[in-house]
């Protein structure tokens, strides 16, 4: 039980941070989606890290195999990963619209643009 | 049966008058006849159920099941039954009053005006009729919101903010205070059903009980209770016949009428007897009898004067209420009869002075009695009455007062009372003085329009022919008291 | 066979119709199909709640596969209330939206427009039956990824800005729901809700239950609005197309409520979220916050759409504050509200919805005159901003008198006064409309203005109506939330 030992975890959770961290610092709506899905990403690891037993398989009943991985994990992060590619494509569509639109992908010079409408009209 | 069938019929006959006013829109006549068919028909409504509430019966009906446990249900009892007696007869009046008026006047948008008011009355029947605290919740809040565009009806930037003020203390009592008081009410007594001798029984500490009071007495802010009456004033922008039967009978005397139930059949009168903190109540109420007086006093616009008037006498119908004496709550009792037939008759003279003249200040009626003798006749009438000198129905109703308040040795009422009816001259005959015994000034004109003059005499003579029979009104709020 | 399988039917009827409306590529078909769809799932959300109260908890075994293994739809009395809100709205909503839609976006989208919709419908109805906390999560992303769509569709471009605010939002609070269910899943091995209680109350102590009790607060939080971390909400219920602003302000967030509800009572339970833990504090902390503040921000609006949207955050504070209260009483007033507060917001943005065709904006500056040239809309919507503040005679009185008696039966005094007090900051915001409405004279140009048309009054004022009538007759809602409120404190362990 050394800190070590759950190097998973320690990988999952910087994945986290680094990706929310993106999301929120970075004012470029494609690299904020970038900072999205390096955050889901780390999802993927929480669930399948624990689910891996090193040496385990695939849970075929046979009698060479006695140690296997949790399959279950490994089924619920591949509807996660068309989650998150859904996610990632449909944000991607958006910010294309939004540079037709606006002419721009960086959020404060979206808003200004916005604001100096405001007071035109 | 048939009695249940016509509390019924007493709360639909004015909505059904008012699709029937709107669907003749275009036709003004015919929209008008509507208006005191409703009125004559409503009364009759009222009138026929009189009988049997005076045989001692009850009538019942329970509409919907709106909460559990607690239903939206009508049942008729005493006061009840004056209260709607004194407001359904008083309509027809009105009605007739309100024709002469916005025709006179050239109002604008009349048929919702009409439309307005006889759902005004729908409601006013819904609270004197509620059999719980729920039933008369719902009326007295939408009672609020219906005369709201009347008050504001002229639409300029004065009725608006008359309206503001009106909404914001009447809405804002009623949400802040009566709410959570029904709401603590129904948690501790499990029922809100009005109960001879009340429902609270003993759940509560007497401490609480006194803050409970505070709530539903500031909550009820119809009730004008200083410092929640500035509502009524404001409320003035509006037409004179909104004034008249709005703001001197219906909507203050279903304050003041929820204030002596909440006391009688909430509270119980036998239950808070003697509790020391219950005793602020007279206070805050003589305060505000004295108060409202001395401003009355300073007003010189007349309908203003009026309205604070109104504030004084509502008060007097709370302070001996407050006083839990049985003498006295018949007084109040009567008073809310008593005083709005007067009050009517005053402010329908302020309108025909407004509708003949163009004249609304104190200061500008020198000499207006001999051009208008009919209604200042009247007027004089409506003086005497807000004063309590006989012949006028005021004496009878301050006479119970009175004898309340000396019969259990309160002698600071009695000097309230005394205080009071010298500062009531003090603001009523000064304008009967200058209408009279002044020369008389600018352009001539004569009476205002003969259907208002009609009604105006005809409150009058109300007024004076209570003093001599006013058994009906009696009898019933002696059944309140069980007496 | 159709009885047996109504819970499964309940969402794939609408998911398999909204790929088939992308196939067909008619207007008119989608919007016919959308229409019978969505009275469809009203028809087999009543036949559940019927079902329910008659029989009780329906359990029903996806592809036959035995829970907890297999996926389970679950309904009870909490989620079939849940259920009927949903499609209710919908099925008013869908004949509604075709005019709306008609004026507000290019005639090639309709018909991805009623697919989207649909299949928003679909993740919702999903996130409410399901009885799998990882279903839950793949019908919250349905719901979610339509729902980014349908608000991109707005004709002003900040619609785009606001959908991609509430995607990003939307995204981070989905996966911080994962993440919570993953740790969940860890620590007891199972994904079945109804399991996962069983199971929680042996480990219920150790942190990493606290920890997902965390991330699925926060996530979920973000997803029903919770204060203060309701930033995408007013934008995106502004900008988004009229019908779609009806759809998700009645549904969306009550739907997430639902699942916040779930999750804290008969998951992690009252013990552990209530007693162990402060929830009931930060709960009543943050609505009160969010009553107060959001109205109040409502009060300065100068657009219509944005008042109500700000009146929303606050409104949802109600549900959450009978949430914290975690009484009978409050509970019952919570989920009540849902209901409640699902029609009156969804008739007021119906209504606003026929504003901006016929003004062609919801500005305050642009509606002046609007109850002499709109009397209908202007008079529903004064009849929705009553049920908002609470008068007697209108849904939102019900909501607003047992959150009171929750509140008094806690003795927190304080707490019923807040409540009511917040109303009359409600009034104000009511108030400023019917000033401006019917106090200022209509612009000369909206001299020439007709009312809404009839295919989009009649489906509001069927809302408007709703309003009053369960505000006088509450057998259905207060008999249902009531019985809710039970199932959720069933579970007092």
């Amino acid at each position: 039980m050394s800190l070590a030992g759950h190097y998973t975890y320690w990988v999952t959770i910087f994945l986290m941070i680094a990706g929310l961290y993106i999301v929120i610092a970075r004012g470029n709506l494609v690299k904020k989606l970038i900072g999205l899905g390096i955050f889901q990403t780390s999802v993927y690891l929480l669930y399948i890290a624990p689910g891996k037993l090193i040496g385990g398989t695939a849970p075929i009943l046979a009698a060479t195999f006695n140690t296997y991985s949790n399959p279950l994990p490994h089924v619920l992060i591949l509807t996660a990963i068309v989650v998150g590619v859904a996610t990632l494509a449909l944000g991607l569509a958006i910010v294309v619209r939004i540079r037709e639109a606006y002419d721009s992908i960086e959020e404060d010079e979206i808003l200004d643009k916005d604001s100096a409408g405001d007071e035109g009209q | 049966m048939i009695p249940d069938a016509i509390l019924l019929a007493a709360l639909f006959v004015p909505v059904l008058g008012a699709l029937a006013i709107a669907a003749c829109d275009r036709w003004p006549d015919l929209r008008e006849a509507a208006t005191l068919i409703t009125a004559a028909v409503l009364l009759l409504c009222v009138l026929s159920l009189l009988g049997p509430v005076l045989g001692g019966a009850e009538p019942q009906v329970t509409l919907i099941q709106m909460l559990p446990g607690i239903a939206l249900s009508l049942r008729v009892e005493p006061l009840g039954m004056l209260f709607a007696l004194v407001a359904s007869a008083l309509w027809v009046v009105n009605s007739l009053y309100s024709i002469g008026y916005m025709r006179a006047n050239r109002e604008a948008h009349q048929t919702r005006f009409y439309v307005c008011f006889a759902l005004a009355l729908a409601c006013t029947m819904g609270i004197a009729f509620s059999a719980n605290l729920l039933t008369l919740y719902l009326f007295y809040e939408a009672l609020t919101l219906i005369t709201y565009p009347l008050v504001t009806h002229h639409g300029d930037d004065e009725a608006r903010r008359g309206g503001r003020l009106y909404l914001g203390y009447l809405l804002g009592t009623s949400i802040v205070f009566l709410l959570p008081a029904i709401v603590i009410t129904w948690a501790v007594a499990g029922t809100l059903e009005f109960t001879a001798g009340g429902i609270l029984g003993h759940g509560l500490s007497n401490a609480a009980i006194g803050g409970l009071l505070a709530l539903y007495m500031f909550g009820i802010g119809k009730a004008a209770l200083m410092p929640f009456h500035r509502w009524l004033p404001a409320a003035m922008v509006a037409p004179t016949p909104v004034s008249a039967l709005l703001h001197a009978v219906a909507v203050v005397k279903a304050g003041v009428f929820s204030v002596v139930k909440v006391i009688v059949y909430v509270f119980g009168v036998e239950r808070i007897t003697g509790l020391a903190s219950v005793d602020w109540l007279p206070f805050v109420s003589g305060f505000t009898i004295i108060a409202a007086s001395i401003v009355a006093l300073r007003s010189d616009n007349l309908k203003r004067r009026l309205a604070y008037s109104t504030v004084s006498q509502l008060s007097y119908i709370v302070f001996f209420a407050a006083l839990l004496t049985p003498l006295s709550v018949v007084g109040a009792a009567l008073h809310i009869a008593m005083h709005a037939v007067g009050k009517i008759t005053l402010f329908f003279a302020a309108g025909a002075i407004y509708t003949a003249a163009h004249k609304t200040e104190v200061s500008q009626l020198d000499g207006i009695g001999r051009r208008m003798p009919w209604t200042m006749a009247a007027f004089a009438v409506g003086a005497l009455s807000m004063i309590g000198l006989p012949p006028t129905a005021g004496f009878i109703s301050k006479w119970f007062m009175l004898s309340g308040a000396m019969s259990s040795g309160k002698w600071a009422a009695v000097a309230i009372i005394a205080v009071s009816t010298l500062l009531n001259a003090g603001y009523f005959l000064p304008v009967v003085y200058r209408a009279y015994f002044r020369p008389a000034a600018g352009e001539a004109h004569g009476e205002a329009p003969r259907a208002m003059v009609f009604a105006l005499l005809l409150t009058a003579c109300a007024t004076v022919a209570l003093f001599f029979y006013p058994d009906v009104p009696l009898s019933l709020a002696r059944r309140l008291t069980g007496g | 066979m159709i009885a047996e399988n109504l819970p499964a039917l309940q969402v794939v009827v609408p998911l398999l119709a909204a790929p088939l409306m992308v196939l067909v590529r008619r207007r008119t078909f989608a919007w016919l199909l959308a229409v019978a769809v969505s009275w469809t799932a009203l028809a087999i959300a009543l036949a559940l709640a019927f079902k329910v109260r008659e029989a009780g908890v329906i359990s029903y075994a996806m592809g036959s596969w035995p829970p907890p293994w297999g996926i389970e739809y679950r309904v009870d009395a909490l989620n079939s209330f849940v259920l009927v809100l949903v499609s209710l709205v919908a099925s008013v909503v869908m004949p509604y939206a075709r005019t709306s839609v008609a004026a507000e976006l290019p005639r090639d989208q309709h018909y991805l427009f009623f697919s989207m919709l649909t299949l928003c419908l679909a993740g919702l109805l999903g996130i409410a039956i399901t009885g799998d906390a990882f279903n839950l999560f793949v019908f919250l992303e349905i719901s979610s990824l339509s729902a980014y769509v349908l608000v991109g569709l707005g004709r002003d471009r900040r619609a785009l800005l606001a959908a991609y605010q509430y995607l990003v939002l939307g995204t981070i609070g989905a996966t911080f729901y994962i993440i919570g269910v993953g740790l969940l899943y860890l620590m007891t091995g199972t994904l079945n809700i109804a399991d996962l209680a069983l199971r929680l109350r042996d480990v219920h102590e150790m942190r990493p239950v606290l920890a997902a009790l965390a991330f699925i607060t926060a996530g979920i939080g973000l997803k029903l609005a919770l204060f203060p971390l309701h930033f995408w909400l007013p934008n995106a219920y502004t900008y988004a197309p009229s019908a779609v602003t009806a759809f998700l302000a009645a549904s969306a967030t009550k739907v997430s409520v639902y699942v916040l509800l779930r999750y804290y009572f008969l998951v992690f339970g009252i013990p552990l979220v209530f007693g162990r833990l402060p929830m009931a504090e930060v709960l009543i902390g943050l609505s009160v916050l969010a009553v107060v503040s959001a109205s109040l921000v409502a009060v300065y609006q100068r657009d219509l759409k944005r008042l109500f949207a700000y009146s929303s955050v606050a409104q949802i504070g109600y549900i959450t504050l009978g949430m914290g209260l975690a009484n009978e009483p409050g509970l019952t007033g919570a989920v009540v509200h849902l209901f409640n507060h699902g029609i009156t917001k969804g008739a007021i943005f119906m209504l606003l919805g026929g504003v901006s065709l016929r003004v062609g904006s919801t500005s305050l500056e642009r509606i002046a005159g609007l109850g002499k040239t709109m009397p209908l809309t202007a008079f529903g919507i004064v009849i929705g901003g009553m049920s908002l503040i609470g008068i007697p005679g209108t849904a939102g009185f019900i909501s607003k008198w047992y959150l009171i008696l929750g509140a008094i039966a806690h003795g927190y005094w304080w707490l019923a006064a807040l409540i009511v007090a917040s109303s009359l900051i409600a009034v104000a915001y009511v108030w400023r409309f019917v000033e401006v409405a019917y106090f200022r004279a209509p612009a000369p140009a909206a001299a020439g203005l007709a009312e809404a048309p009839v295919s989009m009054l009649i489906p509001a004022w069927i809302m408007v109506a709703g309003c009053v009538y369960f505000g006088l007759d509450t057998g259905y809602t207060l008999d249902g939330a009531r019985l809710a409120a039970q199932v959720l404190l069933s579970s007092v362990r």
